[in-house]
């Protein structure tokens, strides 16, 4: 059963802008993108807004609704009650480009700077082999569809922009988590870069990429926490640090 | 970070970010959480420095609190000293009277401050950093974990190695516990279930660790050549969901078994035994 529901949209760009009251027709069963799409069909023509797939899998339309970083198509107008004003922003820790748009460039920077995957020298194309229980682990990582909502959300990228230089952020923590615990993996400096040029000692750990990842990527668990343990190894646990030099243990350095 | 007027514009306030004012426009009860932390934590800390210096009341045959426990002090009342241990240390130094509590309690309490856990919980709601997620922090100034003090974050394994050991103390306290006034064995009381699971708890919040996870297999690069390290990393991580859990429900039992032992030891009640 269609009702009218009161939505409040950010409009503007990088000089200036403003929320705007709107009232819309939600259907039954309808997400946020779904009202978001009939408030430009029907009033606001030129109102921007980036998306893709509607089916939560491509990470385009992520934005602020009610002050919490999400996607617009998997958030169900029914989750918000019928009174309840429903306050659409863009991602508040990017520029703004236009209305809901923002540049996520700053994220594709970052990506550049993860070394890529290190392919063992002495095996040829087709010779690599892997157990499944060693791969599991960043398999969890790959699940990432790059909305940045952790991006979004991590107060180190969002209230500390001078920080930017120097932080990679949680997506990017989870990358280098991946190739770490990668099998194969042969480049034998993550754990020290991740530390010293991707600002891993700047998270605090406070899991707000956690709650935030439609991917249910259990982000600081498994991948910031693992890591930040594994800079221990390297840089402030002497016994394991003299122990991995003379055994040449696999997998410290 | 531009200073427009007095008005510092960073963070969400960033001139190229969308201009809004409010630091959050979140409509939820954001601020509950970091509310109720700190009132539990800040009381705890508040409870547990009364304890650590009021010097009495600690130790009712056969139950010591957790709070004194090793009692390592010349000062500690007699028949709370484990043989193994001694008691190295005197009950004054510099003329100043020292509580024995003092010389062991940074042991659980770095474990706990360095706890990723309780990082998270009290970063947000003492230090509100940030207070909640999307909710802008007031600092313009941050280094995260990366200088002193807390990069000292960092030597939470050490505060798990010693908190193993207190576990194994704890864990004899409650067996001895299974005796009564006059030290004879088979008996069990109110106090010897409060020890029971205060320890428990206790052995499950360390278990449950994210260092314990890492030492046992996470560091591993290839599981398959250590099948069981792979297990109990496989058991731990299944522990490690419910951490916060562990950490929450350990800190009531460690305290309530405190106060047991103080009402007992104070004669405020006897201790209840049920044969």
């Amino acid at each position: 059963m269609a009702r009218m529901i009161n939505l409040r949209i950010w409009r503007g760009d990088s000089t200036d802008g403003a929320l705007q009251d709107v009232q819309v027709e939600a259907n039954e069963g309808e997400v946020v993108l779904d009202v978001i799409h009939r408030v430009q069909a029907t009033q606001i023509g030129d109102l921007a807004v980036r998306w893709n797939c509607k089916a939560g899998k491509c990470g385009s339309c992520s934005m602020e609704i009610n002050g919490k970083p999400r996607l617009a198509c998997m958030t169900q107008v029914a989750a918000y009650g019928a009174e309840e004003t429903i306050t659409v922003t863009p991602l508040r820790a990017f520029p703004v480009i236009k209305d809901l748009v923002t540049d996520v460039s700053f994220n594709y920077r970052k990506a550049m700077e993860i070394p890529a995957y290190a392919h063992p020298t002495d095996l040829a194309p087709g010779e690599a082999r892997m157990e499944q229980i060693d791969v599991e682990r960043s398999q969890e990582f790959r699940k990432c569809i790059e909305c940045f909502l952790c991006q979004d959300t991590c107060h180190v990228i969002r209230d500390h922009e001078e920080k930017k230089k120097s932080f990679a952020g949680p997506r990017f923590f989870i990358r280098i988590a991946e190739l770490d615990m990668h099998p194969l993996d042969t480049l034998r400096n993550r754990k020290k870069t991740a530390q010293e040029e991707h600002g891993l000692g700047m998270c605090n750990i406070t899991k707000c990429c956690t709650e935030v990842c439609p991917e249910h990527i259990r982000i600081t668990d498994n991948a910031i926490i693992p890591m930040k343990e594994r800079v221990v190894d390297i840089k402030y646990d002497p016994v394991r640090w003299l122990g991995a030099k003379i055994r040449k243990r696999e997998g410290i350095l | 970070m531009i200073e427009n007027g007095g008005l510092v514009m960073s963070g969400v306030f960033s001139p190229t970010r969308a201009r809004i004012k409010e630091r959050t426009l979140r409509t939820d009860k954001w601020w509950l959480q970091p509310a109720i932390t700190f009132g539990v934590l800040f009381s705890f800390v508040i409870y547990a420095t009364f304890r650590a210096f009021e010097n009495k009341y600690y130790f009712s045959e056969p139950l010591i609190s957790p709070f004194y426990s090793p009692c390592l002090s010349a000062a500690c009342e007699p028949g709370t000293a484990l043989s193994l241990f001694g008691q190295p240390f005197n009950n004054k130094y510099f003329g100043i009277g020292i509580s024995p509590a003092l010389f062991i309690l940074i042991f659980p309490l770095g474990f706990r401050m360095t706890c990723y856990y309780y990082r998270k919980a009290y970063y947000r709601a003492f230090w509100m950093s940030p207070p909640a997620c999307a909710v802008a922090e007031p600092h313009t100034k941050y280094t995260g974990e990366t200088r002193a003090p807390l990069i000292l974050q960092n030597s939470h394994r050490w505060f798990f190695y010693a908190g193993l050991v207190f576990n194994v103390i704890l864990t004899w306290d409650t067996i001895l516990a299974f005796r009564n006034g006059d030290k004879e064995w088979g008996h069990m009381s109110v106090g010897t279930l409060v020890f029971l699971f205060s320890t428990s708890m206790l052995w499950m919040y360390s278990l449950s660790c994210h260092t314990c996870r890492h030492t046992l297999g996470g560091r591993l690069k290839h599981f398959s050549k250590h099948p069981l390290r792979y297990k109990a990393w496989t058991i731990v991580s299944v522990l490690n969901h419910k951490h916060p859990t562990f950490a929450w429900i350990s800190l009531f039992g460690v305290a309530s078994a405190d106060i047991y032992v103080r009402a007992v030891a104070s004669g405020a009640i006897p201790n209840l035994y049920f044969f």
